[in-house]
């Protein structure tokens, strides 16, 4: 009789991509140890998207479904577009998680359960009447059910801490687990709680030791013989780190300030999920950036207004329903052509709606949100390091046509993180900015004749003193004016400023075929399934292409002549089709929308099927 | 107070070309002639001087003094003047606005930028109703007033704009009336002097749409005995003859007559620089108390942080700490790692 106790031989299986989701109860820290997991894959030099699923509830219930958060990360050899479809890897830290999660675990995929908190009680919780991990429902899946609490636990006993604070560590022997199953070490991460936890080394030890715990328990048991490899992709060169959306955003007005030179005034209120732009920037004292904690939403870009009115590069962040208030004051910013950058990160509406869920159904807000005339550049980011760049281009707009811009971003980008490359000094763009100091024949609005914009004249300068307000301006002179005439001609004047910032907008060039079958058109964070979807098709041998608009007002120059080429035009959107909808009315072309409003992205297998089923017609 | 040494300007110097366009006889002509009369004297240059306003007739101001100026929008003034002043500390910012603008759709800025202690002089004409919107009751119109849009009489009790300032404990409170010059600009240089957010309450008549809303203040047979100028280091004393004085009863305010075995000893002696705001809330409440004078004059003067030096020292001690923003730093923070 073979009595050993040696783990046997494994194999290593090397695998193109991989897709792992947490899913545990809103307490169990599932968004960190997701974090942990993309930050050491993202040094190990894979491509990754993530993307990160909780909800609006700070502490539902534990245990319970509303309670359920999640974080996806699909890292691989290749490039990476989306977070996955579907799920290698799935660890359910309750029957909750695993009753909200499994549809999306691929057929003989790993399922870990922590069967610790499948009791009956767990179970009522969830609404599940029969457990799981007894009725053969989990049969498909190679499932591994591991006493995670108790295990954690028993590594942690001598370290004296009560039970609630070992339980808290439990996350990290699951993340342990998939640190051993994907060939990861731990360095990253134990350099990460060395610096969470600088003034509780104790806590920092009881993770490190749960996740070498964990580690050890799939290097010990016999459970798992397969460990995965996923080499690292090949990214262009350069030094990266991994980056969010709004850490991008957050990065790219530091410099957008930095290179015009201006100090950078942040007038903010609270809302998800745009807060992290305003807990980023507060950090950011030493580039002279001021956050201001507004009492509301209207006082946050009222006071950035002011801001920007005595010589500040002023932003202001916020979500849907904080747009819906600051829509009087953007309507001032018009009038008075103010610079200004309003961020809003999209999230499911309509009213408070899905606050944690993203949607891209701001765009008619965007365009069209104010009493009256008022016509405002809008510009959309298309992945988490998009974001930094298009903060930077927001911002040059603002300045060089002394006009509010809206920038919009959504959830999804927000909270979901790629490995971005860090461009050098140099690569990034001068913003010249140029104060009004002369008096001599100085009037308030008297246009530059190239941009349209007025003179910036800042309080403080002598000789300039003026008056700006919210009545209708007399053209050159700014002065209070009612006549018909005066007024038809500042609408236009408004207009066509705004319309001529096309001289700054890149004419798109088409990915994929410069013409043929199907052009798909979209915006915002649908590129990177739209962009996945199109390379499998194409690959199916017809002629697709995509154009993916970063300016949504005004539209590329050309915009119109590449819609042309193509026989049929699809406009993917997380909305009810309103993208469409503009070009419908700009262009006179047939477009189809696909639109999609659950509060989820597009998945890549969805816009294949779209894409599939235009070709058969 | 700046440093710089302005020119000697004279009240021409801070009138402008427009044509002045409020109701001939209305209070907000008596106002302008008083803060241009104030601003030369301030010693500060012309272009450090920013006037804020919302909206109404007394938002109008902006357009009539020379100096630079923003007619924003309803209610918004605070916070447009708060962004300015936070960005730019050296700037003299100072707010026109009226009892719609400040107390009701601006009601939550207004609080916010006293408890903030943001260095804004505000400018608050009462005149309890709203004139640019052609008389309908305001948030400081009497209980049961008959106007436009309340037939019948209103319903609800108006704010004391004293009492609610005082409740979100702004440092400098004060009140004057638009027609006794004098005391109005003496009232202004002492809010131009404070450091923090001052909040002046000047009573104004509309002659169009609530006229004599004053009236028992501001006639000179019935003011005397209606209102008490209160003067910071003086007992509270009013009355044509001087003969009344104000004293403490309990935890209320008394008033007594002067003479028969009662003196000036007996009552309150005016400070403004009591820590307490309760003290400053107890005098203002003397409006709503039948018998009791209005008080004029500065009720409240303290000194508390300065939200906008507060904001710069921060910056200032964060740089000092960190050493400059460095943006190849801020870039590479965190884990990085090379692809070749």
């Amino acid at each position: 009789m073979a009595t050993t106790t040696a783990a046997p031989p494994r194999r290593k299986e090397t695998l193109e991509s991989a897709v792992i989701r947490f899913a545990g109860d809103s307490g169990d820290g599932m968004q960190i140890t997701g974090s942990q997991f993309t930050n050491t894959t993202a040094l190990f030099g894979n491509d990754i998207a993530t993307f990160p699923d909780f909800p609006a509830e700070i502490r539902a219930p534990a245990g319970t479904l509303p309670g359920v958060s999640g974080f996806q990360i699909h890292f691989g050899a290749k490039d990476i577009f989306t977070p996955g479809d579907s799920v290698d890897v799935l660890i359910a830290m309750n029957p909750a998680a695993l009753k909200m999660n499994l549809a999306d675990l691929k057929k003989g995929g790993i399922l870990v359960v922590n069967v610790d908190n499948f009791k009956e009680t767990d179970l009522k919780k969830a609404q599940v009447a029969v457990s799981p991990l007894e009725d053969r429902s989990l049969e498909g899946y190679r499932l591994f059910p591991v006493e995670l609490t108790k295990l954690t636990r028993a590594a942690l006993k001598d370290l004296g801490l009560d039970a609630k604070s070992m339980d808290r560590c439990k996350n990290f022997f699951a993340l342990g687990m998939c640190y051993w199953l994907y060939n990861r070490t731990l360095d990253a991460t134990h350099r990460w709680l060395d610096e969470k936890f600088g003034a509780k080394p104790v806590l920092a030890e009881a993770n490190k030791l749960a996740m070498k715990a964990g580690f050890a328990y799939c290097e010990a048991t016999e459970a798992f013989q397969v460990t995965y490899e996923v080499p690292p992709a090949k990214l262009a060169p350069g030094v990266y780190r991994n980056l969010s959306g709004n850490t991008a955003l957050a990065m790219g007005f530091v410099v957008a300030a930095q290179k015009a030179k201006l100090p950078l005034f942040q007038g903010s209120y609270p809302i998800t999920p745009a807060s992290d732009i305003l807990h980023e920037l507060s950090m950011y004292k030493e580039f002279g950036v001021v956050t201001f904690q507004a009492e509301d939403e209207i006082a946050a870009i009222t006071s950035a207004i002011g801001a920007a009115y005595t010589g500040s590069l002023a932003i202001t962040t916020t979500s849907g329903p904080g747009m819906a208030l600051k829509g009087e004051a953007l309507g001032l910013a018009t009038m008075v052509e103010l610079p200004l950058v309003v961020v809003d990160i999209q999230r499911g509406g309509p009213s408070t709606g899905l606050p944690t869920k993203t949607e891209q159904a701001d765009l008619f807000q965007a365009l069209f949100g104010r009493n009256s005339e008022a016509p405002v550049p809008v510009l959309a980011a298309s992945t988490p390091g998009d974001c930094f760049w298009v903060a930077l281009e927001a911002s040059r707009i603002a300045l060089k046509y002394m006009v509010p811009v809206i920038l919009l971003s959504d959830g999804y980008l927000a909270n979901g993180a790629e490995p971005w490359r860090i461009p050098e000094i140099s690569e990034l763009p001068e913003i010249p900015v140029t104060f009004r100091t002369e008096p001599a024949g100085f009037r308030p609005y008297e246009r530059e004749p190239h941009t349209l914009a007025r003179p910036w004249a800042v309080p403080g300068t002598p000789g300039l003193e003026h008056r700006i307000g919210g009545l209708e301006k007399q053209d050159v002179t700014g002065n209070v004016n009612y006549e018909p005439l005066n007024h038809e001609r500042m609408v236009q004047l408004r207009a066509q400023k705004v319309a001529g910032i096309v001289q700054d907008v890149p004419d798109v060039v088409p990915a994929g075929d410069p013409d043929g079958a199907l052009l798909i058109v979209g915006w915002g964070s649908t590129y990177g399934a739209i962009t996945a979807a199109l390379r499998s098709q194409r690959a199916t041998g017809h002629r697709i292409g995509h154009v993916h608009l970063r300016h949504l007002n005004p539209l590329p120059g050309n915009l119109g002549e590449v819609l042309k080429r193509y026989k049929r035009v699809l406009v993917p959107e997380l909305n009810m089709g309103q993208l469409v909808w503009l070009l419908r009315a700009r262009y006179l072309v047939d477009a189809v929308s696909y639109p999609k409003v659950q509060g989820k992205p597009f998945m890549q297998a969805e816009l294949e099927a779209k894409i599939q089923s235009l070709r058969a017609h | 107070m700046s440093a710089t040494t302005a020119p000697a300007y004279t009240k021409k110097d801070f009138q402008t070309d427009q044509e002045v366009r409020w109701c001939p006889g209305c209070g907000d002509y008596a106002i302008l002639s008083a803060v241009q009369q104030v601003f030369p004297e301030l010693g500060i240059p012309r272009e450090k001087f920013v006037v804020v306003s919302g909206i109404g007739c007394s938002s109008r101001f902006p357009y009539y003094m020379n100096t630079f100026g923003f007619h924003t929008i309803h209610g918004r003034a605070p916070a447009v003047a708060t962004g300015i002043k936070i960005a730019r500390p050296d700037l003299d910012v100072w707010i026109a606005t009226g009892d719609g603008d400040a107390l009701s759709i601006g009601g939550n800025h207004t609080i916010h930028m006293l408890r903030r202690n943001v260095g804004i002089k505000v400018l608050l004409f009462n005149n309890k109703i709203y004139g640019l919107t052609k008389g309908q009751y305001s948030p400081t119109s009497e209980l049961g007033k008959k106007a436009k849009s309340t037939p019948y009489g209103s319903l609800d009790r108006p704010f004391n704009p004293l009492s609610l300032a005082l409740g979100a404990e702004a440092t400098f409170v004060a009140r004057s009336v638009d027609v006794f010059l004098p005391h109005l600009k003496a009232v202004l240089k002492k809010a131009a002097a404070h450091k923090g957010s001052a909040f002046v309450e000047i009573l104004q008549n509309c002659n169009i749409f609530n006229d004599g809303a004053w009236e028992n203040l501001t006639e000179k047979e019935l003011r005397d005995d209606h209102t008490i100028a209160v003067e910071h280091g003086q007992p509270l004393v009013f009355g044509k003859a001087k003969d009344k004085g104000i004293r403490m009863s309990g935890l209320e305010l008394e008033v007594v007559e002067l003479g028969k075995g009662t003196t000036e000893k007996d009552l309150i002696v005016h400070d403004e620089r009591h820590p307490n705001p309760a003290y400053a809330f107890l005098l203002s409440r003397m409006d709503a108390s039948p018998g009791f004078p209005t008080p004029l004059g500065v009720l409240r003067a303290v000194d508390a942080p300065i939200y906008e030096k507060q904001s710069a020292d921060q910056l200032a001690a964060v740089a000092a700490k960190k050493g400059k923003g460095d943006l190849a730093k801020l870039l590479r923070a965190g884990d990085t790692w090379e692809v070749r």
